[in-house]
């Protein structure tokens, strides 16, 4: 399981691996939106949490489709079934892949964002904290949706649709664990509610998403 | 330590393809699939191999000692062939791919991308990875696709040597692949027999 993750980490690195993408789709969003919805400063405050978290979910579903997809493609998804390494784990070891390269730098580079956006200040501790419990969770879900669309041509648009609505409570949670703590009001039902999203996505989430892989094989 | 088919079964998008499949494959044998395109080859090889659940009738083989080998390679294009090599043998715990890589001729293009292979390169990767599953059976699906006359001899001497050591083969081919000692099974008797409407509406006009 540890060859597979180097693997994909490997993969996502090399050329066209899209390494990057999602942290560089993230920054245009906190670029564009200061620029469409007008520079005053209590107005960006009072919608970044929201703006970020919304760019993160989007950063998140940009290589998503492309998580099985690679490897149905070329014959490796097939090859990958008959090894012994277990569907579920392999599953797990793929989002935990597809985590580390755009949901952890997306948390590391969330501060400089928060900037361009007029974030509190007290918000920036809960920001990256909101991030590193929620998008472990975007990465979980994302892989059950590219499971499920993993034989499609085109499945990269069906897959938004599926997992968008799924991403609702992490996205709720999320920003409203980070406007409370901008504000400074109680953080704890956010905060509890978007690691149980997290926890629980992780522990469902790789049994079905590795049964929707045994059918989409067949 | 024997592979056997039972009464086998098998659909491909939901139509059975073939039926009363009934064979066994003993350690250090190879048995050749033969019959026309679209008869169901692939589909009978990835049933036996697990990747899809049969019909009817069962598939019997001691566990985790399968290794399937498609048309696809597998191959990842941005690795280098150590590289792709490496990862099947970590993946299937059997340590160093070297070995492998000098019985199929790959040595010398041990660094080059997999982007960077011919057709006939890449396949030989792809059985290369066989070698590094350490497993007793191979399922092979027309292994010989774009290799030259000197690979075939390479790779039939491979097979060879992994029967000499108690494995099995299963191959579907259209091609010779110079081991006389294989046995042959036509699979064309096996055709499921045409289910449903197209049955009953022969016999009105009969």
């Amino acid at each position: 399981m540890i060859a597979l993750l180097l693997r994909d980490l490997r993969l996502a690195t090399r050329a066209g691996g899209g390494f990057g993408l999602g942290l560089a789709f993230f920054l245009m969003v906190a670029v564009l939106v200061p620029l469409g919805v007008g520079p005053e400063a209590a107005t960006l405050s009072r919608i970044a949490p929201g703006i970020l978290w919304v760019g993160a979910l989007l950063a998140c579903l940009l290589s998503l489709d492309r998580l099985f997809a690679l490897d149905f493609e070329d014959g490796s998804l097939d090859l990958l079934a008959t090894a012994p390494i277990p569907l579920e784990g392999m599953v797990a070891v793929k989002g935990l892949a597809h985590w580390l390269v755009t949901g952890l730098p997306l948390t590391a580079i969330s501060p400089v964002l928060g900037l361009l956006m007029h974030l509190a200040p007290a918000g920036y501790p809960w920001l990256v904290l909101a991030l590193a419990l929620g998008t472990p969770a975007l990465s979980m879900i994302g892989a059950f949706g590219a499971a499920l669309t993993v034989g499609l041509k085109r499945g990269g648009l069906l897959m938004s649709l599926l997992v968008l609505p799924m991403y609702v409570p992490t996205l709720i949670f999320g920003a409203d664990l980070v406007t409370r703590g901008a504000q400074g009001q109680a953080t704890t039902t956010p905060l509890l509610f978007l690691a149980a999203v997290t926890l629980g996505s992780a522990a469902v989430l790789p049994f079905a998403a590795a049964q929707a892989l045994r059918m989409n094989l067949r | 330590m024997n592979l056997q088919v039972v009464d086998l079964a098998v659909a491909r998008g939901g139509v059975a393809v073939l039926a009363a499949v009934n064979f066994r494959l003993d350690a250090g044998r190879a048995l050749i699939l033969r019959g026309p395109n679209g008869l169901g080859k692939t589909t009978l090889l990835r049933t036996v191999a697990g990747l899809q659940p049969p019909l009817a009738g069962e598939v019997r083989v001691p566990e985790d000692q399968m290794a399937y080998a498609a048309h696809a390679d597998g191959l990842k294009s941005t690795l280098t062939v150590a590289e792709n090599l490496g990862f099947w043998a970590s993946v299937f715990g059997t340590g160093s791919a070297e070995a492998a890589l000098a019985a199929m001729n790959l040595t010398g293009l041990r660094d080059r991308r997999a982007a960077d292979l011919s057709a006939g390169q890449k396949r030989r990767l792809g059985l290369a990875r066989l070698l590094v599953t350490g497993r007793r059976f191979w399922c092979l699906d027309e292994p010989t696709v774009s290799l030259d006359t000197a690979s075939v001899a390479l790779f039939a001497g491979v097979l060879r040597a992994h029967l000499a050591e108690g494995g099995a083969a299963l191959i579907a081919t259209h091609i010779d692949l110079g081991l006389p000692e294989a046995a042959l099974l036509d699979l064309t008797p096996f055709r499921a027999p045409l289910s449903g409407p197209a049955g009953a509406f022969d016999e009105a006009f009969s």
